[in-house]
């Protein structure tokens, strides 16, 4: 009975409907499941499996995109009664995202932010044109480890240098690995303001966040 | 002394690549989106304008909604045709229509260094040196701002790199990197010094202004107000749509050309609200994003396709199109680069395309590249020519002379075989030596072209910018940077 219902989970993440993943999992609440195994033995299989047919080439970015969306509604709609139950999921780690100051391009951003939310970060996206002082609020309200800065233009980039000078003067450097991305940053930038990272699309930061924060 | 410009004119080839009807549909379906979606204009000058011509605003999110006549009858006071000045008059470049000028890409943020060949960040002496390479060569007609020269101050940048194209080049300047109200200010002070006053430019525009829209369906606010500024003066101005298959557009071609069209047409629309008359461009590059990553991919049949399809639409507005061709996704000067650049380039040009970005960046316009700028230039003097199409009469179908060779003869030793011999296209770049010659030495177009781009830094000397008029506009950016 249950193992039917997992693989209907699985099956919503991979077809990335979440209309179906939010009615199962109202579904699983109903019938007395425990949300954890609802994530665990039922919707993560999906994207595990989405995340294979992409690694062999027969899936597509807005198929990890849809199933990426679709696990983030079906975890929202058991966020309630895990707290209920006073339990919660593991995360691997919580990112504050933002495309900063005088940047307004925030395609590649949100990208992350999708695929870090269904690879098991917590994510707190701060949108777009964000101050440093807002950023660096944000991480001490949510004790964050990892910040993500986003940024198109030559002229907005140093910003990225910005917020992480004051993440120094706050003491928070040692706490928050700070990774980068947008078309004009390079490596060459990345070791001039002596941030932890870049990636060059949203799998690879994926891949470089799991490495920052310490799993493989 | 004027050199001259190399300009696609009267062509002999033809495509067509959407009927009327599509046309129709298209244009219709933009209407539709402007009127029910609405386009984002973040900028309060913006909305005032929209709102006192009748369109319906929502301020809060910054939402335009004009129905089809009020963008229809704004658009119809763009003036089809006026020229792009040069600094040097003679380099005028008239957009009629039937002229396709190239320009060089923008706006990179890494060279391969000239006399190293090492990759490294883009700095102020590399946007002078690629002008004078650009002032020499027949084949660019204008710039845009090649890289970012960034050791100057943010704030300022834009203005340090049209000095330093203007102290380097006579030809004219389309300038991408200005989007902020306060330079482009600055920037048409600069631009007045030249031909000698605010007003002059409206007539000798030397400058023009290329603002990039941000898809989907909106605007950037710097950008809105830069463009406004500038059609105060008759500075002529674009604004591109850069929306992309998958991802700042939806997966099909028509639908993305809908959205594209949908963010220039309003954009041209305020402009035209607000300076009725106003020399305006419609500027596009349009690309798939990469299936597998999102990237900007900068090639691909997608990009060829809109290539041609965009100056058709322009045309359907009768406005000049700035049009992205070249501007390979490869990472060095190679097959992918030479497959990109030819195809999308000859796309945009079998249309006619008045102005196409540009020679010389790889890595989706990323990395600068002197080899990639010389090979572009290439590539479009191979289209030049193929544009020229067979012209047939009685001198080309030379009877005469095939008469006189007869059976089993040959025509080398004809007058008429001399007299038009140089019409046969001589390459600069291709590799038509013996076997045994590419074998004792395997260098090949790269180091040609690099050796080329070399030869022209070290001998050309464009004709300088009057020292006053530097010292001016040192001025002019200086007081912006102590604002």
């Amino acid at each position: 009975m249950n193992e039917e219902l997992f693989d209907k989970m699985a099956q919503s993440i991979i077809d990335g409907d979440s209309d179906i993943a939010v009615a199962l999992a109202k579904q699983s609440i109903e019938t007395g499941m425990d949300p954890l195994d609802a994530i665990t033995k039922g919707f993560v299989n999906g994207v595990n499996k989405v995340g294979e047919n992409f690694s062999c080439g027969q899936a597509f970015l807005p198929e990890l995109v849809m199933a990426g969306e679709a696990m983030k509604a079906a975890v929202a709609t058991l966020e309630p009664e895990m707290q209920k139950r006073g339990t919660s999921r593991q995360v691997f780690g919580k990112v504050v995202l933002a495309t900063v100051e005088g940047d307004i391009h925030e395609i590649g951003k949100s990208l992350v932010g999708t695929m870090l939310s269904a690879s098991g970060f917590q994510v707190y996206d701060l949108g777009v044109d964000v101050p440093a002082a807002k950023i660096i609020t944000k991480v001490r309200e949510v004790d964050a480890n990892l910040v993500g800065l986003s940024a198109l233009l030559t002229t907005t980039m140093v910003k990225q240098k910005e917020v992480i000078d004051e993440l120094d003067k706050q003491g928070l450097r040692k706490q928050v690995k700070v990774m980068v991305g947008g078309a004009p940053v390079t490596r060459e930038w990345v070791q001039k303001i002596e941030a932890d990272g870049y990636s060059e699309d949203a799998i690879g930061a994926v891949a470089l966040a799991k490495k920052l924060v310490g799993i493989s | 002394m004027a050199r001259a410009i190399k300009s696609i004119t009267n062509p002999n080839l033809h495509l067509q690549i959407l009927t009327p009807e599509d046309v129709k549909k298209i244009h219709d379906a933009t209407l539709w989106i402007v009127e029910k979606t609405g386009v984002r204009f973040p900028s309060k000058r913006a909305l005032d304008i929209w709102e006192a011509h009748g369109a319906r605003v929502d301020h809060e999110k910054m939402i335009v909604r004009a129905e089809a006549g009020l963008i229809e009858s704004a658009l119809k006071s763009c003036p089809p045709i006026y020229p792009l000045a040069a600094r040097d008059p003679q380099q005028n470049l008239l957009l009629d229509g039937n002229h396709v000028f190239v320009g060089t890409d923008g706006c990179g943020v890494e060279v391969m260094d000239i006399r190293t060949g090492q990759r490294r960040i883009s700095s102020l002496q590399d946007v002078r040196e690629i002008a004078r390479i650009a002032d020499a060569t027949e084949e660019v007609a204008f710039h845009w701002v090649p890289v970012s020269a960034q050791d100057m101050p943010p704030e300022t940048r834009g203005l340090h790199e049209l000095k330093a194209i203007w102290e380097n080049s006579t030809k004219h300047l389309q300038t991408e990197s200005i989007y902020s109200e306060r330079e482009a200010r600055a920037a048409i002070e600069m631009a007045a010094l030249i031909v000698g006053d605010k007003n002059e430019l409206r007539n000798r525009p030397v400058l023009s202004l290329m603002q990039c829209s941000a898809s989907p369906l909106g605007h950037d606010a710097g950008s809105l107000d830069a463009a406004l500024v500038a059609s105060e003066y008759g500075i002529p101005t674009g604004f591109m749509t850069m929306a992309a298959n998958l991802t700042t557009g939806p997966a099909t071609l028509a639908g993305n050309l809908a959205v594209g069209n949908a963010e220039v047409i309003t954009g041209t629309a305020l402009i035209q609200l607000a300076f009725p008359g106003a020399p305006v461009f419609y500027a596009a590059a349009q690309t798939a994003s990469d299936l597998r990553t999102g990237a900007y991919t900068g090639g691909g049949p997608e990009d060829f396709l809109y290539g041609a399809a965009t100056n058709v639409l322009a045309d359907f507005y009768n406005i000049p199109l700035s049009m992205g061709s070249f501007a390979t996704g490869a990472k060095e000067p190679n097959w992918q680069a030479g497959i990109e650049n030819s195809l999308s380039t000859f796309m945009a040009c079998v249309s006619m395309s008045d102005m196409l970005l540009g020679v010389g960046l790889l890595h989706g316009s990323r990395i600068w590249s002197f080899a990639e700028m010389m090979l572009d230039c290439e590539i479009y003097s191979i289209i030049h020519k193929t544009m020229q199409g067979i012209v047939v009469n009685d001198e080309t179908l030379a009877l005469d002379t095939i008469s006189t060779v007869g059976a089993g003869g040959n025509f080398l030793s004809q007058k008429h075989t001399l007299k038009h011999m140089r019409e046969i296209f001589l390459s600069q770049f291709m590799d038509r030596r013996p076997y045994s010659e590419w074998e004792t030495r395997r260098e090949d177009a790269r180091d040609w072209a690099l050796a080329k781009a070399n030869k022209i830094l070290n001998d050309h000397q464009p004709e300088p910018l009057d020292d006053k008029i530097s010292a001016e506009m040192e001025k002019i950016i200086s007081s912006v940077e102590r604002h």
